[in-house]
């Protein structure tokens, strides 16, 4: 879902560059407030996942297909702000080194697919496993997480669109959400794999309080 | 820990190098709609930047396979690098900021 340059206007690349510059600045402040020895090596690795996994395009109905955003995902392992930090060096080696998603979109996409993900998929997740509770609260939470940060990506991507005059909002918005609904739970199964393998072999990660 | 940052980076790296050519070349949700409502022409020609490795297929190698697997390699451990590098200027910030 990554936006190259041109798809949107300058100030609607301009404005979601500064919205970005924000949040990344907050977050560094917060993680630089927080963050623990041990979950420097975890923000690396996480990174690298996020990265090779964003490679493997899988095929979803009509010649289209989806890859993996993964910040839901990043912030139910490491926490919300470290995760925004993780999403936004992936986007920014692939803006940079493999021509994936445009320089002037990057304050866009980072925003799109890694800081919606980070928190509004932290506050589903957070929400539903509190409710239901257990390891089957964490995975139904992360499934539920993960299936909305696609579709919360897919709506603000069409949004800036919209603005931007390059599409009329009121159709780029349905055909969006339609295609991003089954990519979504293509998401949601690759985030409850990995959250079902880390319960497996380092739950102590996922139950952490230290997380920022 | 040391062991389990060692696996976590060698499944990243086996899914970036040995998977990614597997990867569906059909375009995305975005690239698909694009094309479907036919806005995909307004970005062509844009580029502001000219990456090193366009379209994750590293220049000069002529096997497809091996150019996206060669590709994959190369993002995944810039940002494993990044991303690590990161936190530990968070880390040390930290330290001076508790002195």
């Amino acid at each position: 879902m990554h936006i190259p340059d041109g798809f949107l206007d300058t100030k609607v690349w301009a404005g979601m560059s500064v919205v970005t510059a924000g949040t990344i600045c907050y977050a560094t402040k917060k993680v630089n407030q927080k963050l623990g020895e041990r979950q420097i090596p975890l923000m690396g690795v996480m990174g690298a996942f996020i990265f090779a996994a964003q490679m493997i395009n899988f095929p979803v109905a009509g010649g289209t297909s989806g890859h993996f955003l993964g910040g839901a995902l990043a912030a139910i392992l490491l926490g919300p702000w470290s995760a925004v930090l993780v999403m936004s060096a992936n986007f920014i080696v692939q803006c940079l080194l493999f021509q994936d998603g445009g320089l002037t979109a990057l304050g866009a996409n980072i925003f799109n697919m890694g800081i919606i993900g980070c928190l509004a998929g932290y506050g589903i997740y957070k929400g539903i496993s509190n409710i239901l509770g257990g390891n089957k609260g964490l995975l139904i939470g992360g499934a539920v997480a993960a299936w909305c940060s696609v579709m919360l990506a897919a709506t603000a991507t069409s949004i800036e669109l919209g603005i931007s005059g390059t599409v009329p909002l009121k159709i780029v918005l349905p055909a969006m959400l339609g295609v991003h609904l089954l990519i979504g739970l293509g998401e949601a199964a690759i985030t409850v794999m990995a959250i079902s393998y880390v319960l497996k072999v380092r739950s102590d990660i996922i139950n952490d309080v230290a997380k920022v | 820990m040391k062991k389990e940052i060692l696996i976590g980076l060698l499944i990243a790296l086996a899914i970036g190098v040995f998977l990614s050519p597997f990867a569906s070349k059909s375009p995305d949700g975005l690239d698909k709609t694009a094309e479907d409502l036919k806005f995909s022409s307004v970005s062509e020609g844009k580029e502001i930047v000219h990456s090193l490795i366009p379209d994750y297929a590293m220049p000069g190698v002529k096997n497809e396979s091996l150019a996206t697997s060669a590709a994959g390699l190369v993002g995944t451990l810039a940002v494993f690098g990044l991303a690590y590098g990161a936190g530990k200027v968070m880390q040390r910030k930290k330290q001076k900021q508790s002195l």
